[in-house]
C-alpha cells in the first residue's frame, strides 16, 4: 500500500489526458477549452510536485509555483480576449474566429 | 500509512471524477465548479507530499480568484450554450481514440520504462532542508536564489493586469462622467455675471 512517485505520476497522466479529451470534445466553446488548459496545467504541476518530493529537491515547488503564476496570468488575458471578443461579435463560438485569415 | 493511501485514493479518485465533469458536464457553471472540486483535491494530494505551500496557494490563489473570474465570465456571456454542444457526440470517437493512445503510451512510460537513479538526491540543486517548514524553505530559495526569476513572475502578473485593464476598457458614448480637471478649471468671471437692475424697471 506504499504510495509511491509512479502513483501521482498517473493520477498527473490521467489528469493531462482529460484535458486534452476536453479540447477535442469542447472544440467549439472557448471557455470549456480554457478550463481544459487549466487541467493539463494542474497536471503539469503534479508531476513537478511529486518529483520534487521523491527526489527531496525544493526546485520542482519554486517552479510548479512559476507555472501557477503564468497560468493565471493566461487565464487573466484569455478571459479579458473572450470577453472583447463576445462584445463585438455576440458569439464565442471557436469556428467564428478566422476573421485574421484574411 | 494506510490513512495516507486511503487520503491519496479519495483525493485522486475525486478528482480524476471531476476532471471527467469538467470535459463532460452539460453547463459550463457546473464545469467551472467540478473545475474548483479538481483543484481541491489536487491541493490535497499537494499536502500529501508535503508541499504545503504550494496547496495554500492552490486554493487560495486558484480556487479564490482565477475560478471566481472563470465563473465570473460565465456567468456574465449571455451565450446559448446548447449550441456550441453540437458536434459532441461526433468529436467524442476520435478525442476518446486520442486519449486512450496517450493515456496508455504515459502510463506504460510511467510505469515500466525508466527507474530513478540511486546518485539522483545527492544532484538535488537545491536539497529539502530537513529541519524547517516547507513555508520558511520556499522563501529562504525563492528571496535568494531565485530572486530574479521570482521579480520576473511579478512581472507577468503585472502584465498580464494591465493587459486585461487595457483589452475589456472602453468609452462608451452618451455616459455622464464627474470631470475633475474642468471643474477645477472654472472661473467665477466665466459663469457668474452680475447686472444691475434700476429699481422698478424689472419684469
Amino acid at each position: 500500500m506504499e504510495i509511491g512517485l509512479s502513483h501521482y505520476l498517473v493520477v498527473a497522466a490521467v489528469l493531462f489526458t482529460l484535458g486534452i479529451f476536453g479540447i477535442f470534445l469542447n472544440r467549439k466553446n472557448v471557455i470549456i477549452i480554457m478550463m481544459s488548459i487549466e487541467l493539463m496545467l494542474l497536471a503539469v504541476n503534479i508531476n513537478l510536485v511529486a518529483f520534487s518530493a521523491h527526489l527531496q529537491d525544493m526546485v520542482g515547488q519554486i517552479f510548479a509555483m512559476f507555472v501557477l503564476t503564468v497560468a493565471a496570468a493566461e487565464a487573466a488575458i484569455g478571459l479579458a480576449i473572450l470577453v472583447v471578443y463576445f462584445r463585438n461579435r455576440g458569439s464565442i463560438a471557436v469556428e467564428d474566429i478566422n476573421l485574421m485569415k484574411g | 500509512m494506510i490513512i495516507q493511501a486511503l487520503a491519496f485514493y479519495l483525493f485522486a479518485i475525486v478528482a480524476i471524477a471531476s476532471g471527467v465533469m469538467v470535459v463532460a458536464a452539460r453547463n459550463p457553471v457546473h464545469s467551472v465548479l467540478f473545475l474548483i472540486l479538481a483543484f481541491f483535491n489536487s491541493a490535497g494530494l499537494f499536502v500529501l507530499m508535503e508541499a504545503e505551500f504550494l496547496a495554500m496557494i492552490l486554493v487560495v490563489v486558484y480556487v479564490g480568484a482565477v475560478m471566481v473570474l472563470f465563473l465570473f465570465v460565465v456567468m456574465m456571456l449571455d451565450i446559448n450554450f446548447a449550441e456550441l454542444r453540437e458536434g459532441f457526440l461526433r468529436y467524442l470517437p476520435v478525442g476518446a481514440l486520442v486519449g486512450l493512445v496517450l493515456l496508455a503510451e504515459l502510463v506504460i512510460y510511467v510505469f515500466w520504462s525508466w527507474t530513478v537513479s540511486d546518485r539522483a538526491g545527492s544532484v538535488a540543486a537545491a536539497p529539502q532542508p530537513g529541519d524547517l517548514t516547507n513555508t520558511h524553505a520556499l522563501g529562504m530559495l525563492i528571496y535568494t536564489d531565485y530572486i530574479y526569476l521570482f521579480q520576473v513572475a511579478g512581472l507577468v502578473l503585472l502584465v498580464a493586469m494591465i493587459g486585461a485593464i487595457v483589452l475589456t476598457l472602453r468609452s462608451r458614448p452618451g455616459v455622464r462622467r464627474q470631470r475633475i480637471a474642468e471643474q477645477t478649471a472654472r472661473r467665477r468671471e466665466d459663469v457668474v455675471e452680475i447686472k444691475k437692475i434700476p429699481t422698478g424697471s424689472g419684469a
